[in-house]
């Protein structure tokens, strides 16, 4: 290697209003895999039922080239109105939730709730030998609460992946 | 208002390409498209030319769309018809091609069932297309048409796909104007941020060693911005060069051009772009056949990039001063801003920047060492534009070193008369190309500069040409090699010339009349100028197989992973300068 240059990675959350048609989550996607760009999150949901939008979040990370690149060729699609860039423009709120299902009995089942309840997780269901819990936050904090819910008999997750927003009193 | 509701689909798509002001649409039927082709049938405004295979369809829409500005349309059914036209579409997205290709689709009740001839022609063209779209309602159609229309040719041009269900076409429906769409999303930025414009006219006044790089933007652009683009040049007295796509933007004729720029671009053009301390990027994309190894790549200059697709700014390569907006807005603000604030170039640093260059340019970098005895293709391209330009002709190429040749010794003065396939480099793309531009300019001489490999990959359109009565001229630059591949194999695989041979071509002159054209062959350099007006002369399409000394490479060549001030400029260069290894694995 002659002295190549690897400029720094970020991690972006880029906020996409799109026109809710057949397809416009294939081109999103689409684009993000031929054009090799990394997708670390991505949801999406109708936001505007009369204007018939749907929001989708994407986390995405990558050189401060290539993530405006993703912007430009996001916002180069017909169907797309808005492409925001929360990590960049400002302060913004991450959310996201699990579900997290423990198996178990005795002293880890003890504490599996005792640990739950740091996290603020709510228990959703429950056995005489598992729960569900569901937990809100940022994604860091999700992936903490995994990590130790992992020897306590965790069986099983489902995530939504990240939703933001940004703060104050701005709309997108 | 049940009288609006009397017009099948068929009718509606009829009705709205003629709105569009459609006049020749170039495809091939099938099952899922014989509703429309009924309609076709019935009336007598829109012009039907029947291609022998799709991708034809695609390339000859090209052809007419490129040489006319126009958007190109083609009809193309479900299953094998729309994917024989992928390449096509790609090559047309690829180089910004404004066009609509309308596909058949299976019923609506039978799509997802694996049909007969279904393919998912929306999820194989996405990124083969600027937009597609498919029609599940026929009271969507009129507009879904109009708005297609309305992509294609506005912003970055491109190609849009509109996927037809039969029983779309059947079912009835209301049509609605051009004048009632309108797009929510969909909304280009032609005028350029006028800060950026007045930074950019400044930083233009201040330099020492200024280039223009013209590219196909400007064409894209229209009319407006190619005359612009010349009172640009004229206005300040820079240099200029064009990329493939941009020549004829300004016309080569003028003093201050250098050449093309890039892989097979002059020495005195690439050694500007190296050097220069301005350079001014319009409407075009810094690709890597034009940029060589990026991290060396015009290293001392601030580069102005104006350009209507924001993707394009810093894709490849950073630039200090990015405009987004259509070239004929900007360089009309940008010359306006010139002439208001009184800015002047720096004429004294100027002379001495043209004097470096005429340095360069006495190297004259595309000299070759002429023969008597075989035809030497670089000759053969210049006999062909001396003997032609008084008739200003349209010139479409195939792919591969007779393309580069034609680049570097057909001179175009004109925009839209040089026809080529820039970022997809389809061979087979000549031909259908050059038929397109036959179909728009049929009084107009329009030449093929073709390989003998390329043209047999869509030769089948010479019995369209004689169905249609277009008389293409078909010049083929016969070295019986795939001669770029072999020029890469003899420059970075050691001459091992691994299956870039043929032993077995086609009698040209017999393949000609086998389709009612006539042909004739040519291999000493004493008869070819008769040989050229023969088949410029002789009615109707004409092939003209020209046998050229088969060793021959193009230069000068910036090989692959190499910068601009690392040209290898001839047959001399080559043992000297083994690729890198970098180099061995680029494109
Ligand atoms: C064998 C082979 C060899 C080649 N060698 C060379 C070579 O030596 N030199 C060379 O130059 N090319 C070469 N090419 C072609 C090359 O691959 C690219 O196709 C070409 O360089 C791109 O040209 P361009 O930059 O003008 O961009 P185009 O592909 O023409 O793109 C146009 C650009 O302008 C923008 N634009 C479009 N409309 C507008 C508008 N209205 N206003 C503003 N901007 C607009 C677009 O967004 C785009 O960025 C070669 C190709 C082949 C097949
Ligand atoms: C469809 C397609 N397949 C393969 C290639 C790779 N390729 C580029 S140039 C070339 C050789 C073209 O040969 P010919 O038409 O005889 O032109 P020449 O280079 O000999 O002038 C090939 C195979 C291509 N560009 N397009
Ligand atoms: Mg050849």
């Amino acid at each position: 290697m002659t002295g190549k240059h690897h400029p720094h990675k970020h991690r972006h959350t880029i906020a996409v209003l799109v026109d809710n048609e057949p397809g416009v989550l294939a081109r999103v996607i689409g684009l993000f895999s031929g054009r090799g760009y990394n997708i670390e999150s991505l949801t999406v949901a109708e936001v505007a039922a009369r204007e018939n939008l749907s929001r989708i979040t994407i986390v995405t990370s990558g050189t401060a080239q290539i993530v405006e690149q993703i912007k430009a060729q996001l916002s180069r699609l017909v169907p797309v109105h808005k492409v925001v860039d929360l990590t960049k423009d400002g302060p913004a709120v991450e959310r996201e939730l699990a579900l997290v299902k423990v198996v178990g009995i005795g002293e880890k089942r003890v504490e599996s709730l005792r640990i739950a309840d740091i996290f603020r997780a709510r228990t959703v269901d429950a056995t005489n030998e598992s729960f569900v819990f569901e937990i809100v936050g940022r994604s860091d904090k999700i992936d903490a609460f995994i990590n130790l819910m992992e020897p306590l008999g965790l069986v099983d997750v489902s995530r939504t992946g990240v939703v933001a927003i940004a703060r104050g009193t701005q709309p997108l | 208002m049940s009288h609006d509701h009397d017009l099948n689909g068929a009718e509606i798509l009829l009705k709205a390409l003629t709105e569009q002001g459609v006049e020749v649409v170039f495809g091939y039927p099938g099952g899922a498209v014989l509703p429309i082709y009924d309609e076709i049938f019935k009336q007598n405004r829109l012009r039907h030319i029947l291609v022998r295979h799709e991708q034809a369809a695609v390339h000859a829409a090209e052809g007419y769309a490129r040489s006319t500005g126009k958007v190109g349309c083609v009809l193309v059914t479900s299953g094998p018809g729309s994917t024989n036209a992928v390449t096509g579409l790609l090559d047309a997205m690829l180089d910004s091609t404004p066009m609509v290709c309308l596909t058949g689709q299976v019923p609506t009740s039978l799509i997802g069932n694996d049909a007969f001839q279904e393919a998912d022609t929306t999820g194989i063209t996405r990124p083969c297309t600027k937009h597609n779209y498919l029609v599940k309602d026929v009271n969507d159609l009129a507009r879904v048409v109009h708005e297609a229309f309305y992509v294609a040719k506005t912003g970055r041009p491109g190609p849009v796909v509109i996927d037809l269900p039969k029983d779309v076409m059947t079912a009835k429906g209301k049509y609605v104007g051009i004048g009632k769409v309108r797009h929510k999303s969909y909304i280009p930025k032609v005028k350029g941020d006028l800060e950026r414009i007045e930074e950019a006219a400044s930083l233009m006044a201040s330099a020492k060693k200024p280039i223009l790089y013209f590219g196909g933007g400007v064409i894209n652009s229209g009319n407006a911005a190619i005359d612009l683009a010349s009172k640009l040049v004229k206005l300040t007295g820079f240099p200029f060069t064009q990329t493939l796509m941009g020549l004829g933007s300004v016309p080569a004729s003028n003093p201050q051009f250098l050449g093309m720029v890039g892989m097979h671009g002059t020495y005195e053009a690439n050694l500007a772009m190296h050097g220069c301390d301005v350079m001014v990027c319009i409407g075009a994309r810094f690709d890597d056949r034009v940029t060589g190894k990026t991290s060396a790549f015009s290293p001392h200059s601030k580069k102005i990039h104006i350009d209507i697709d924001p993707s394009s700014i810093n894709k490849n390569i950073m630039v200090d001063v990015p405009i987004v907006g259509d070239v004929g807005h900007v360089l009309e603000d940008m010359i306006r801003v010139w002439k208001a604030k009184q800015l002047h170039v720096d004429e004294k640093a100027l002379k001495s920047w043209w004097r470096t260059i005429d340095g360069w340019r006495s190297k004259d970098c595309l000299r070759y060492a002429n023969s008597k005895k075989l035809i030497k293709p670089q000759y053969a391209i210049e006999r062909l534009y001396e003997l032609t330009k008084d008739r200003d002709p349209i010139i479409a190429t195939e792919v591969g070193q007779h393309q580069m040749w034609a680049a570097q010794f057909a001179k175009f003065d004109v925009a839209r008369h040089w026809l080529t396939s820039g970022g997809l480099g389809t061979m087979g793309f000549g031909l259908p190309a050059a038929m397109g531009a036959q179909v728009a300019f049929p009084d107009k001489l329009v030449v093929n500069i073709a390989g003998e490999s390329s043209i047999q990959m869509n030769i089948q359109e010479m019995a369209t040409l004689a169905q249609e009565r277009l008389a293409v001229k078909i010049f083929i630059l016969n070295n019986q090699y795939l001669g770029m591949v072999r020029q890469w194999q003899e420059l970075l695989h050691g001459g091992r010339y691994a299956e870039s041979h043929m032993d077995v071509h086609p009698d040209f002159v017999k393949l000609a009349e086998a389709y009612g054209a006539k042909g004739r062959r040519v291999d000493k350099p004493a008869e070819l100028d008769a040989a050229i007006m023969e088949m410029i002369e002789t009615p109707g399409a004409f092939i003209l197989d020209v046998r050229t000394d088969a060793s021959e490479n193009v230069f000068p060549m910036i090989p692959a992973g190499a910068a601009h001030n690392e040209m290898l400029m001839g047959p001399e260069d080559e043992a000297e300068n083994p690729s890198s290894e970098d180099g061995m694995v680029l494109v």
